[in-house]
């Protein structure tokens, strides 16, 4: 079977998703101005340790191989190695991302005793500056410290996990170098205009002429660097793909389980018009994934509306589902940071639309502003 | 057919599934997961599927290919298909 035809029946969706993520918790030590889920606080709906114990029973009797577990911060719950324990169990490998503030010396021990675990810390910047002005002050000792602690520990190659924007682009040899002087390997992903990131991708996303800069970079480094295939509108810069799927997985391939028990497309768009169901609902997970009408539109043929006339479209298929939305573009239209230029006049367009109709992310778990104690 | 493809030397090998490797059926096949090194592969044909679960029960991939009841011109497509399942892993050489 050709490349062509696997990618035709990866569009219409796969018995069971192949990369599914899992926000344990929408608490968060951190409050980065990106966060794709805009965490801080917890939710008092949170799923229990029993709820999400029989959401892994679904899991492995789906066969789904391994989950990608994140938040928040994973690590706050008081669960998080009993869950991570039983997934193991089940013959679930577990992947999960964390900003390192709970790994000291004793849970690197643990954490290099499990099998299939796989950590990915995140750092936005290959410095504390560049980083701590995304993450938080004190967050690139933070993660570093953590690495630190996994490297003496013998856990073996972690991930380090960077999304990228216009401050740290310039930094693309640095994280590589980073990685490489943990043995870790570098993942780089595409920010998207998901979350708190609705109010500042304006001034984060790379501009055009470092996508071009990001499309070769991953190009000369191939499998090395990890990318979640986040960048496949890149395809459009030339001959060559980027190593990946090159499509959207959303509702597919992809989904995305919240905090609260929520199934989504995808993990860049916790929003209703993309709820899928919730896995309390009779049927539980099993059900929304198999038998929504979310999941089972979006399985369906996609028109490529305005881009259909445009020679790039089998190579970059569109874009990004998510960036379109929670920038106001229309969703069978081009990408935001089409390279050839053709979501200028919708981003145009759509910066004239009153901020109060713009779409929202349907969940805020900021953290409310501190107002100082009274002197 | 010509006898260069049909003697492909991995016909005549004792192969099994790697016991590290979870197989899921899908509609195009199957996925193929290894718990080891972490690969997902695609099992692009349910013929595929089906001769990799047999591959233990028989002495080579010949035989297994004969049991299955897959057609000798289609053999050399299936040698290629194992020779990049062994390359990454999916099955490997069984120890006599």
């Amino acid at each position: 079977m050709s490349v062509e035809t696997l990618a035709t029946q990866m569009k219409a969706g796969l018995d069971a998703p192949i990369c599914l993520t899992w926000e344990l918790t929408y608490a968060c030590n951190l409050q980065c101005v990106h966060c794709l889920s805009s965490s801080g606080q917890r939710d008092p709906r949170e799923l229990t340790t029993a709820e999400a114990m029989a959401v892994l029973d679904e899991l492995k009797a789906l066969q789904v191989f391994y989950i990608n577990i994140g938040g928040g911060e994973p690590m706050v719950r008081r669960d998080f190695f009993d869950l991570v324990e039983y997934s193991v169990g089940n013959g679930i490998g577990v992947k999960f991302s964390t900003n390192g503030a709970f790994i000291d010396a004793e849970k690197a021990r643990r954490l290099a005793a499990m099998d299939y675990v796989d950590i990915q810390l995140s750092v936005d910047g290959a410095d504390a500056a560049t980083n701590d002005a995304v993450r938080g002050e004190g967050s690139f000792a933070t993660a570093t410290r953590a690495m630190d602690h996994l490297a003496e520990a013998g856990f073996g190659p972690f991930k380090i996990s960077v999304v990228a924007t216009r401050q740290n682009v310039p930094q693309l040899d640095a994280f590589k170098a980073l990685a490489d002087r943990y043995g870790a390997q570098l993942r780089l992903t595409r920010l998207r205009p998901s979350g708190r990131a609705v109010d500042t991708w304006d001034q984060l996303h790379p501009t055009q002429a470092q996508q071009r800069e990001i499309y070769h970079w991953l190009l000369a480094h191939g499998d090395n660097v990890l990318t979640g295939d986040s960048f496949f509108h890149l395809n459009a810069l030339g001959d060559e793909a980027l190593p990946g799927l090159n499509l959207c997985g959303a509702g597919r391939v992809v989904c995305l389980i919240d905090p609260v028990g929520d199934v989504y497309a995808c993990p860049f768009v916790i929003h209703d018009e993309f709820l899928a169901g919730n896995v309390r609902n009779p049927g539980g997970f099993t059900e929304v994934w198999k038998r929504s009408d979310l999941f089972r539109s979006l399985r369906e043929p996609q028109s490529a509306g305005a881009c259909a006339s445009c020679g790039s479209f089998d190579a970059c298929q569109g874009g990004c589902m998510a960036a379109k939305f929670f920038t106001g573009l229309p969703l069978d239209g081009p990408d935001p940071e089409c390279v050839s230029g053709h979501g200028d006049a919708g981003l145009a367009a759509a910066a004239a639309v009153p901020v109060t109709l713009k779409p929202r992310p349907a969940q805020d778990h900021t953290k409310p502003a501190r107002t100082p104690a009274p002197v | 057919m010509s006898t260069e493809l049909i003697a492909h030397p991995l016909l005549s090998a004792a192969l099994e599934l790697h016991p590290q490797v979870a197989l899921r059926p899908e509609p195009f096949g199957a996925l193929a997961y290894h718990y080891g090194n972490r690969r997902l592969v695609f099992l692009k044909h349910a013929d595929v599927v089906t001769v990799a679960k047999a591959l233990a029960d028989h002495p080579t991939l010949a035989v297994t290919l004969r049991a299955c009841g897959i057609a000798e011109r289609r053999w050399p497509s299936f040698a290629g298909a194992f020779q990049s399942l062994l390359q990454s892993d999916v099955v490997r050489e069984r120890r006599p």
